[in-house]
């Protein structure tokens, strides 16, 4: 059984994640088991969502996709590579194809460097050959699609408001047009009037361009606007993957369940209505996770069971979920 | 709960409210001509962007807008606040209107015990010995609902998570017992399902106490939760305020139905493109001399150039600061 890898739109997939566990040193010869045995496809041009709270890994996730932080075991296939054995020039290369926005903007820019230069940047690293006209070029075309103006060009980023240096950074992301975008919590820092905005952007960018992406956010709603399938995570574990409507409309496991309860619904008359308990508790600690399902103390339907046995993801009914009780 | 209704007299009184920091190019106005009123026990919500005042305006309640002109009036029970003695003023900080802030982390002094921050205030203000102190201190965990309470007295901020740590602040908050409580984003900085723990909190200790709750935050989600009335900013000025229900159904500013509008649904239809807000967010430094919001505004007239709009009532407790006085709807 190969867990969390219901095809996406498309044949094979952008990334395929098989048995990711990252696990850091911290001493007295303890592990912490920040992401721990994560099997997950992007299919082309699909956009799978990675929510969960704090601690839960999926930042970690990011980070293994992009080499960056302590080095994963399992595999994840990119480009017919295993990006987990890349090293030195051979990695170099691969980062090519293989983009980041961040969540806060103006501290991903180095505030030295002109708008243009910032832009400019990854042609400049990976396109030597091309001419600095053309280049420049390139430039501005990516500027006006990202509604920017030429006149921006020679600013730096503190002159930028955080949605205009959003629509920055996605111009520097995609300058290479590459195949996998990974979008750490891309809208969560911004206000309210530019979140939908740049999401907007965002998913006519994903379409234009047919860009796989790998979506990290702890915001349930902007999840469901932009993403095709979605991953749960919780305490570095796969809780449930499921298509958007699925995972939203039908969701299985009590932990998706508790996520979508909790989120506050802007309309008085239903939040009084709404009287479900909230989720008790909160994260465990990631050095002491609880035996069997990690997510059992605070499940409001654990049984004997979820103590001695970590539940495997298994279908049901269009879901993909680890949890005996589903 | 509902709205208290108007003839009680109000707890708080802001009138012509106004915030100025001096600027590089001149004076910044933060806060400008903002009145509102709050009733015993009444919660509001109030919502905004960065730079639309909210935090200045709690802050200005506390005196504690550093390096700033305050203008205008802030009653207490009828009390003047502003350019009050910091005698009289401290007796009403802290012990009749407290504070609980976003980031508990950094509000909290990371060297003392939970237990010596806690009664800090309640040995101040009431004069309680260690004793009492500490059994104050133990009833009030209990009713912010953290278990093991004897053993979280000794303990560090660091060695509490950060749900714990802002139940933490709402007791300390509430030990002086309080006529009102000031809240700046209390559950921004936490996960989804911890929030909606303090938001269930905050309701019900409300309920139990009857202490009234100013709620800033920039999320109407949270304000549809938990607040009996709303008070919009924009730009520092106030451009709308009614009960929640009201708000939320027939809001009467095109900014606050923009913001309505802007919200993802999770359940139900999905549109393909999100409804935006054009343009970019205010700069006080450099604002239009009408109504701030009418360079983004789809219902903008020449006249919204002119001056800002006052605020003026729709109906009993429904107010908004637009010229547009048709209803506001799909077109938009």
């Amino acid at each position: 059984m190969s867990p969390g890898t219901s095809a996406g739109p498309g044949a094979a997939p952008t990334l395929a994640a098989l048995n990711l566990s990252v696990h850091y040193a911290v001493g007295a010869g303890r592990r912490l088991h920040a992401v721990d045995d994560v099997s997950f496809n992007i299919g082309h041009g699909e956009t799978l969502g990675v929510v969960g709270e704090s601690g839960s890994g999926k930042s970690t996730i990011a980070r293994a996709v992009l080499r960056l932080g302590p080095k994963a075991a399992g595999s994840i296939r990119f480009r017919g590579r295993d990006l987990l054995t890349l090293e030195g020039r051979e990695l170099r290369a691969m980062r090519e194809h293989l983009q980041i926005i961040f969540q806060d903007p103006l501290a991903s820019l180095d505030p030295r460097m002109s708008v243009g230069e910032i832009i400019e940047e990854p042609l400049r690293e990976f396109r030597p050959a091309e001419g600095s006209a053309s280049r420049r070029a390139q430039v501005l075309t990516m500027m006006d699609r990202v509604g920017l103006l030429p006149r921006h060009l020679n600013r730096h980023p503190h002159e930028f408001s955080g949605g205009q240096a959003q629509r920055i950074g996605i111009a520097r992301a995609l300058m290479l047009k590459p195949d996998l975008l990974v979008c750490d919590e891309p809208i969560s820092a911004l206000d309210a009037s530019i979140k939908s905005q740049i999401a907007n952007l965002l998913k006519d960018l994903q379409q234009e361009f047919q860009l796989s992406m790998l979506f990290i956010a702890h915001d349930l709603a902007s999840v469901r606007f932009s993403c095709d399938r979605i991953l749960v995570l919780y305490l570095g574990r796969i809780m449930e993957i499921g298509s958007r409507t699925t995972l939203f409309d039908a969701p299985r496991h009590p932990y998706t369940r508790a996520l979508l309860q909790a989120v506050p619904i802007a309309d008085p008359a239903r939040a009084r209505a709404r009287r479900a308990e909230p989720l008790r508790g909160e994260i465990p600690s990631p050095l002491t996770p609880p035996s069997g399902c990690v997510f059992r103390t605070r499940c409001p339907i654990a049984i004997a069971r979820c103590t001695s046995e970590i539940p495997q993801l298994r279908a049901v009914e269009g879901s993909e979920v680890a949890c005996h009780r589903a | 709960m509902t709205t208290p209704p108007s003839h009680v007299a109000p707890l708080l009184e802001i009138r012509d409210l106004g915030v100025t920091y001096r600027g590089d190019a001149g004076p910044v106005d933060v806060v400008d001509g903002v009145s509102l009123a709050l009733a015993p026990g009444e919660f509001l919500g109030v919502v905004g962007e960065s730079g639309s005042g909210k935090t200045q305006l709690l802050l200005a309640l506390l005196g504690l807008n550093a390096g700033a002109t305050v203008r205008g009036s802030i009653r207490y029970r009828g009390v003047e606040l502003i350019g009050a003695k910091s005698g009289p003023l401290n007796r009403v900080r802290g012990a009749k209107i407290a504070m609980i802030f976003q980031d508990p982390m950094t509000a909290l002094n990371p060297y003392l015990t939970i237990g010596t921050q806690l009664t800090e205030g309640v040995r101040h203000h009431h004069g309680l010995g260690r004793g009492p102190a500490r059994r104050r201190a133990l009833e009030l965990l209990d009713a912010v609902q953290i278990t093991d309470a004897a053993r979280r007295l000794e303990q560090h901020p660091h060695e509490l998570s950060g749900g714990m740590r802002q139940r933490v602040m709402i007791a300390m908050a509430l030990i002086c017992e309080p006529d009102i409580v000031l809240a700046d984003e209390p559950t921004t900085a936490l996960d989804v399902t911890v929030q909606a723990q303090i938001l269930t909190l905050l309701r019900e200790l409300r309920t139990r106490t009857g202490v009234a709750v100013i709620l800033v935050t920039h999320d109407l989600g949270v304000i549809a939760e938990v607040a009996d009335r709303v008070a919009v900013m924009y730009a520092g000025r106030l451009v709308e305020t009614a009960d929640v229900h009201t708000l939320f159904a027939r809001p009467r500013h095109p900014y606050t139905e923009a913001l309505r509008r802007s919200i993802v649904p999770l359940s139900g239809p999905l549109p393909a493109r999100l409804p935006t807000i054009g343009g970019l967010p205010p700069n006080a430094a450099s604002l239009p001399p009408g109504c701030a919001f009418a360079p983004r505004c789809a219902y903008a007239h020449h006249r919204c150039a002119t001056a800002p709009p006052p605020l003026t009532a729709v109906t009993a407790g429904h107010r908004k600061a637009c010229y547009f006085d048709g209803i506001l709807g799909e077109g938009g």
